[in-house]
């Protein structure tokens, strides 16, 4: 049985309570709506592209301590890395949570993202730790329509 | 109060571990758990009598249709309807809802007329209207709510002074438990010569309805709240205006003559039942009722009420804790936030104590806006639930206080 523990980890607690780049982005070129429809979750990313180079992004919104601090890491995560390196990113992290091919073998290879291998226990919570990384996604796609988590895509 | 040590044993779920712990089934005013009576009553349907209803010629569709029928009565008695062809059992209260906008709404509401809801209205009475009202250029207003949460009474008045066609409101708040004076509206909603369609949902397996003293025109409800299977629930009319009304859907059953390009209508109820029914809920649902008339109504109402109120009690006395909603005239409905703690970590953090509970807007988003948050967490008892629940919960809670360091928001 999985524990609270694995799900509420110091980093989520601390990402929570202080999310890093929960901001606007001036200048920014990039930008996606996301919502989980039944929770109420809503984030709002901004993201300044320079070639292929993610250099800021930041969020706004509400949300519960998982797709808070998500917002928070992947923030953290992507920024410096190019577009192709932040995708690849997303599939990886998404396949740690649904158990899919791009999962990393050692969690640990995602650095402080890690934090959020306990959410695969937890399959109610899967969809509040990837929203923010399909809103990153739809942002770099240029897609237009705001992005659910009700997609068939999870 | 109830003797839920003798209750519980009737609902087999309750026997569920969760994580190890007895169930705490605290999700009522989202569905109910069922009674032995009831999943009795629907597997001897189908060992017993199951056919197709008011077709067949032999024994057993005979039976099958007394036993549709009869729960009909059964229905109609519960909630003292006009007569037992003034309930059309439909697949509960949002199909009931979807019934009257597409059918009354569609013939009667014109360009321009007004129809009234309210800002605690569940999204199963309010998004049929919008759709209705934007389909026939049809203004909504939407009557505001006071600061303890109930319909603004004066913002009341102020609408009907538009003359609405139709006045919507629930006789009980799913999100905030507030038992509104749903006479007193209908009264006030019918000298402004409006048609008043009451959202039941709530109130049907809580209180002791009577539409006729309701004076209501519409009342919905639905049966998987109150004991009986999903799929079950009915529209509670009063027969002329059903009378008046044109079909809803088209089919079998709701016929009397086709020809090559028309036909013409069967009897009411019938009229708005088009297509072989459901016949297992409906007669789940007649269970239910029995169940619930043997437990007594007013007795049912008693104990969700001094439930809620031992429960907000509780949750009060916990530092940062707010709970919404009136102080009385309350049913057994407690919504609640904890400092800056999200209602979904709330519930997973109760879930793991086997403690159900509803986060989130429950399909009530203008009201979540109107009390300035995203969603709460709620209880919501029914007839099983007891202290040893409330207490369950109340430690859950500051559990999850000490897990999240909570700042009070």
């Amino acid at each position: 049985m999985s524990d609270l523990g694995d799900l509420y980890q110091q980093t989520i607690l601390d990402h929570n309570r202080n999310p890093r780049n929960f901001r606007t982005v001036p200048g920014a070129n990039r930008a996606a709506e996301g919502n989980n429809p039944l929770c109420g979750d809503r984030i709002s990313l901004q993201v300044r592209v320079d070639g292929d180079v993610i250099r800021e992004i930041g969020f706004q919104g509400s949300g519960c301590a998982i797709s808070k601090a998500s917002a928070s890491l992947m923030t953290g995560a992507v920024q410096g890395k190019t577009t192709a390196e932040a995708e690849s990113l997303f599939r990886a992290f998404h396949d740690m949570l649904a158990g899919g091919p791009d999962a990393p073998a050692d969690p640990t290879s995602l650095g402080k993202l890690a934090a959020f291998a306990g959410v695969r226990s937890f399959p109610a919570r899967v969809k509040c730790a990837n929203l923010s990384w399909h809103t990153l996604h739809a942002a770099l796609q240029h897609r237009a329509e705001p992005v659910t988590t009700e997609s068939p895509s999870d | 109060m109830l003797d839920t040590a003798k209750l519980r044993p009737d609902f087999p779920i309750l026997a569920r571990r969760e994580h190890g712990h007895r169930l705490v089934y605290l999700d009522n005013a989202a569905t109910t758990q069922k009674p032995r009576p009831v999943l009795d009553a629907v597997l001897d349907y189908y060992r017993t009598i199951n056919a197709n209803v008011h077709r067949g010629a032999y024994g057993l569709a005979v039976a099958a249709t007394e036993a549709y029928e009869d729960a009909r009565k059964t229905v109609a008695r519960f909630v003292n309807a006009w007569a037992p062809e003034a309930v059309v059992f439909t697949r509960g209260t949002t199909e009931s809802i979807n019934l009257v906008a597409g059918s009354w709404g569609r013939a009667n509401v014109r360009p321009r007329d007004t129809v009234v809801v309210t800002a605690m209205d569940h999204h199963s009475i309010l998004v049929p209207w919008q759709l209705l009202c934007q389909e026939k250029g049809a203004t909504l207003r939407m009557v505001e709510i006071t600061a303890d949460g109930r319909i603004d009474l004066a913002d009341f008045a102020a609408a009907l002074e538009r003359r609405p066609k139709l006045v919507a409101f629930p006789y009980v708040s799913n999100s905030l438990g507030t038992v509104n004076p749903a006479a007193q509206l209908a009264r006030l909603a019918h000298a402004a010569g409006a048609v008043v369609v009451v959202d039941g949902a709530q109130s049907t397996p809580h209180l002791r309805v009577d539409v006729q003293s309701l004076d209501c025109d519409f009342y919905a409800l639905s049966g998987h709240k109150m004991l009986a299977p999903m799929g079950s629930g009915a529209l509670v009319a009063k027969p002329a205006l059903l009378e008046a009304m044109p079909p809803y859907h088209g089919g079998g059953e709701m016929i009397e003559r086709v020809w090559d390009d028309h036909s013409t209508w069967n009897r009411i109820p019938h009229k708005f039942e088009g297509g072989t029914p459901n016949v297992e809920a409906a007669v789940g649902l007649a269970a239910a009722i029995v169940y619930l008339d043997r437990l007594g109504m007013d007795r049912v109402a008693e104990h969700e009420q001094a439930l809620a109120r031992t429960a907000i009690e509780r949750l009060e006395q916990i530092e940062g804790v707010t709970v919404y909603g009136p102080k009385d005239h309350r049913a057994g409905v407690v919504p609640f936030t904890y400092g800056d703690i999200h209602p979904h970590d709330l519930a997973t953090i109760l879930d793991r104590d086997g403690i159900c509970i509803r986060a989130g807007h429950h399909c009530t988003q203008p009201l979540m806006r109107r009390l300035g948050v995203p969603a709460t967490a709620r209880a919501s008892f029914y007839v099983y639930n007891d202290v040893d629940d409330i207490d369950a919960l109340v430690v859950a809670v500051r559990k999850a206080g000490e897990l999240f360091g909570v700042v009070p928001a």
